[in-house]
């Protein structure tokens, strides 16, 4: 049967369609190859969440060869779940592609572009799928190099500095990353995630164990872009060609959070992390502080694709919130954040994407007087905007509704406050850009720019539109979260 | 099935309206026959429900479960039939006036002040029919939203600060307070649906309920309670049919509509007598009443003393809601239709005034009955109701409010009822005495008024809206039978 090479297909799709890309050269045969590639992968993806919603976790041998001898792939919802999110997005973001990095890459790079495109895609599932610790590390290091690499094509000379700039910081988080599982590996003596962490019960508290906690929280921070760790991400987003913020946008730090909620809940179990530690209490500050200081930096933005990049940044911190809760209620929380947050964000920066194409730059100068000249895309990116707010109605609002409900549950109810005060910091930077767009003249030198092409408009609106339906029936979203939650809190990866 | 259809349609036909309305925006014509057609629609099934749910009738209908165990849903019971009425009736009117309005004073954007301002009905309606509290609150949020580019209509930069603090107060203490407030029923209560007798009943202690209470007294604030009142004044940049049925009907009620549902289904008047968590609204109300009308009387510019007015008004409906009885129940849901008649007469004077003789400040009026005897006596009528003098409908809300204070020994309110008639008489009646005892400025005084001096009468649909809402003021003081059945029933008891 194929569907149960599925989790190794999911990596294997993308990975495989980077060569024959690089080998088709031709503009349009690799992004059909691309196209056709991200389709299939999200349909993988999709079967995948399904199984193991109803199934329990997948468990793959890869070559046959059986753990912890060989390399295992094991998925569960929480991997699969993330994992949906990863390919639906780059299944949205290759039809946008064509036109939307025409004017941004230069024609004889397109395939580049595509070919790295699926291997960051490869590299962000491989983490998701794989079951062994060394692996993650190497298809971090696979997304990241690509990353690197999609950044630096940006148009703007400063999207060298950018890409150089992330490219220090991702390698000092992925060494520490791989410290921090060398460590796990003298204490423990295996690279298997599920191995490893029926044996750090044994090992029990230890200087090596603590260390490695530390390595790794602090390294997988880095890639997470958790304050005051962020400073490569609004550069990287905001000189990488449109597509490209689009995507790391609403993948690349999502998929860290999840290593780290890996970590943090099944290898090192809640009680080592949060009950012997005051790791609980070191995140809950950062995620405070990720929430007020980027979002009053992003008030003082001049610059469209900055102003949502510090805003990505200040509502990462309300999914680490959830996860310093430590209760389901919490995980939940961020699980759906991190859903909503992906489609809120990526939805923004691929309708912004349309509007650099028209405008020529995200600058507030560019952007005046967008609600006459582009009335469509200026109206959703207000919608969105809303979303971030957490407006009811919107994706945003459930998002809210459940990390208030968390810190209600577990008697935080200051924490409330400090959310909701915090949203209301979003009030301002959103507004920040509906005034630019509608009170100001548009700018004399490009007075009727006009609506982005379709195929840039349809991809983005159609995350928009996803925005308010998530918004007004999140039951879907709301159970999976759920399953995401118990999977990650009671569910230890161990004895399936 | 009858059913589900009658409420359906009660918000789709604001919304299929806002859509006809935004696409006939090159037939000035065209759309302004659709805005009446959708408001003479809109009120006829509005008034239809309203005749069902007197008969005994309580429909309810679940749109979407929007998450596992909260749904979005809607529920008729009298207080949402009445305020259903209001919005949607003087919707009507309200847009005979606006078409006269705005061709007068030859506003731009036209097309998206219709749109916006179907928008706004909607979420109105939404608010009315809204069966627990988080479909409530999104239709909430959703009005202010809406009214929003109306507030911002001139798009100068005075009209962008006011709406910032119109967006800002509005926004800032709907999430603050009320979703944290919202949040909170919902984990200590386990529903948020409206039950007659509230739903906190027996949940939470003394102490709890206040803060709860404080949560939603602040959090509503289109209720402008003080000290989160100065949204309203700012909004008055708005063209006036917009300060008209929004900032006098619309999202003003809403405002208070929702602080007696909150009072009525979610607390229950019985669990906030017992604990006496409510002791310090009457308190609070208080101080905005008389404080506010001591602003209105210093206020030259006539809106804003109209909106001054409003918000003192405003917290007659917080005060009679948290007294607590029945009986002020009673007047608390008289006093929001009563209001409503009398104070969307003044803005159309307001705006009758300022399109014929482009004057805003009271300062100005001088005489100004001679030439504009429609409007001024209109005017005197919405002045007669806000002061609760018969023959206007003021007088029978205040008339249950009092009495509910007196039967109460509420003397604080008692003092503050009547403190604030004085009041009220203070900076209305100069205004009609000046119009019509002063002698008009001779030409000579005013240069810069000159292309208007021989102003007349406002334009005839302006005339006939102010007309018609000064003569259900008088109308509802002799006919205000259904109003009061149905407020009995919102009061549950007698």
């Amino acid at each position: 049967m194929l569907t149960q090479h599925f989790p190794a297909l999911l990596v294997v799709v993308p990975l495989m369609a980077a060569p024959l890309i690089v080998f088709a050269r031709r503009s349009l045969a690799s992004w059909l190859i691309a196209l056709l590639a991200t389709a299939i992968t999200f349909g993988i993806a999709a079967s995948l969440l399904a199984q193991t919603m109803s199934e329990g976790t997948l468990v793959y041998a890869m070559g046959s060869w059986e753990a912890p001898l060989g390399i295992e792939y094991r998925i569960d919802a929480a991997g699969a779940f993330v994992a949906v999110i990863v390919a639906a997005m780059g299944l949205i973001v290759m039809p946008y592609s064509r036109v939307g990095i025409a004017a941004e890459v230069r024609s004889e790079e397109h395939y580049l572009y595509y070919a790295l495109m699926m291997l960051c895609l490869a590299g962000l599932l491989g983490i998701l799928v794989t079951g062994d610790a060394f692996n993650v590390f190497v298809f971090l290091e696979v997304s990241s190099l690509a990353t690197y690499v999609l950044i630096a094509m940006g148009r703007d000379r400063r999207a060298l500095v950018a890409a150089y700039q992330y490219l220090l910081m991702g390698t000092i988080g992925a060494t520490l990353y791989v410290v921090g599982v060398g460590l796990l590996y003298l204490e423990t003596g295996t690279l298997n995630l599920a191995d490893m962490a029926t044996r750090l019960v044994d090992v029990g508290d230890s200087r090596g164990v603590l260390a490695a906690l530390a390595f790794i929280t602090v390294g997988i921070s880095l890639k997470i872009a958790l304050f005051p760790l962020h400073l490569w991400l609004p550069n990287a987003y905001a000189y990488a060609p449109s597509p490209v913020s689009a995507f790391l946008a609403a993948t690349a730090t999502k998929v860290s959070i999840y290593v780290l909620m890996r970590y943090f809940f099944t290898i090192f179990g809640a009680t080592e992390v949060f009950d012997a530690r005051a790791t609980g209490a070191i995140l809950l500050g950062l995620s405070l502080a990720a929430m007020f200081i980027p979002a009053v930096v992003a008030i003082f933005q001049h610059d469209m694709k900055r102003l949502l990049a510090y805003s990505s940044v200040s509502q990462i911190g309300y999914i680490t919130l959830g996860i310093s809760l430590d209760s389901v209620e919490g995980l939940m929380a961020s699980a759906m954040h991190l859903f909503n947050h992906a489609l809120t964000k990526g939805g923004l920066f691929l309708v912004l994407g349309g509007v650099v194409l028209r405008c020529g730059g995200a600058g507030f100068d560019r952007l005046a007087g967008l609600g006459h000249t582009m009335p469509v895309a200026a109206f959703a990116m207000v919608v969105g905007g809303l979303s971030l707010i957490g407006v009811p109605g919107t994706a945003g609002f459930i998002s809210k509704w459940y990390l208030v409900s968390a810190a209600m549950h577990d008697g935080q109810w200051w924490l409330v406050g400090a959310v909701l005060a915090s949203s209301l910091l979003a009030v301002i930077y959103v507004w920040r850009f509906v005034e630019v767009a509608y009170f100001r003249a548009p700018p004399a030198d490009h007075p009727a720019p006009g609506e982005a092409p379709l195929s840039m408009q349809l991809p983005a609106l159609a995350m928009i539109a996803g925005c308010v339906y998530f918004g007004i029936d999140a039951t879907w979203s709301s159970e999976v979260s759920m399953r995401v939650a118990e999977v990650l809190m009671y569910n230890p990866g161990v004895g399936q | 099935m009858t059913e589900d259809i009658q409420l359906i349609s009660l918000l789709l036909t604001p919304l299929v309206g806002m859509l006809l309305l935004a696409l006939a925006g090159r037939w000035p014509n065209l759309r302004e026959a659709i805005t009446l057609i959708t408001a003479v629609v809109l009120f006829s099934e509005s008034i239809q429900l309203a005749v069902d749910v007197l008969g005994g009738a309580r429909p309810g209908l679940t749109l979407i479960e929007m998450l596992p165990g909260l749904t979005l849903r809607l529920a008729v019971e009298p207080l949402g039939a009445v305020f259903s009425v209001i919005s949607s009736g003087l919707w009507i009117i309200s847009t005979l006036y606006s078409i006269g309005y705005m061709r007068g004073n030859k506003e731009k954007k036209q097309t998206r002040f219709f749109v916006c301002f179907a928008g706004a009905i909607f979420a109105a309606q939404g608010i009315a029919l809204a069966g627990n509290m988080l479909t409530l609150f999104m239709f909430y949020e959703a009005m202010t939203l809406i009214t929003y580019p109306l507030v911002t209509h001139h798009g100068t930069d005075h009209a962008r600060n006011s709406a910032r603090t119109y967006l800002g107060v509005l926004l800032g203490t709907s999430i603050a307070f009320l979703l944290s407030g919202l949040l909170a029923t919902w984990v200590i209560a386990g529903t948020l649906d409206f039950r007659q007798g509230g739903i906190l009943a027996g949940h939470l202690g003394a102490t709890g309920t206040a803060l709860l209470l404080v949560l939603y007294m602040f959090g509503i604030g289109k209720a402008a309670l003080m000290p989160f009142h100065r949204w309203l004044p700012a909004a008055m940049v708005a063209p006036t049919p917009v300060s008209a049925l929004l900032h006098a009907v619309a999202v003003v009620k809403a405002g208070v509509f929702t602080i007696v549902k909150v009072i009525v289904y979610i607390f229950g008047t019985d669990n906030l007598m017992s604990l006496g968590s409510a002791d310090w609204v009457p308190v609070i109300a208080g101080f905005s009443i008389l404080s506010a009308s001591i602003v209105a009387l210093r206020a030259d510019n006539l809106k804003r003393r109209l909106a001054y007015s409003t918000v003192s008004q405003l917290s007659y409906v917080t005060l009679a809601a948290t007294l607590l009885a029945p009986i002020s129940i009673v007047g608390a849901v008289m006093h929001i239709a009563a209001h409503a008649l009398g104070k969307i007469t003044l803005f159309f004077a307001a705006g009758s005034i300022y399109t014929a003789a482009h004057k805003t400040e009271v300062s100005q009026l001088d005489g100004i009955g001679r030439r504009m005897p429609w409007t001024m006596v209109a005017f005197s009528i919405g002045a007669l109701s806000m002061i609760g003098l018969p023959p206007a409908a003021g007088f029978v809300s205040k008339w249950y409010i009092l009495s509910a204070a007196m039967s109460l020994e509420h003397w604080l309110a008692v003092g503050v009822l009547v403190l604030s008639t004085l009041l009220n008489a203070g900076y209305f009646l100069p205004i009609v005495w000046r119009a019509f005892f002063r002698e008009p400025p001779s030409d000579a005084d005013d240069h810069h008024d000159e292309p208007h001096a021989a102003h007349g009468e406002a334009p005839l649909l302006m005339v006939f809206a102010q007309t018609t809402t000064a003569a259900m003021t008088i109308g509802l003081f002799f006919y205000h039978e259904p109003v009061l059945r149905l407020a009995r029933a919102v009061a549950g008891a007698f």
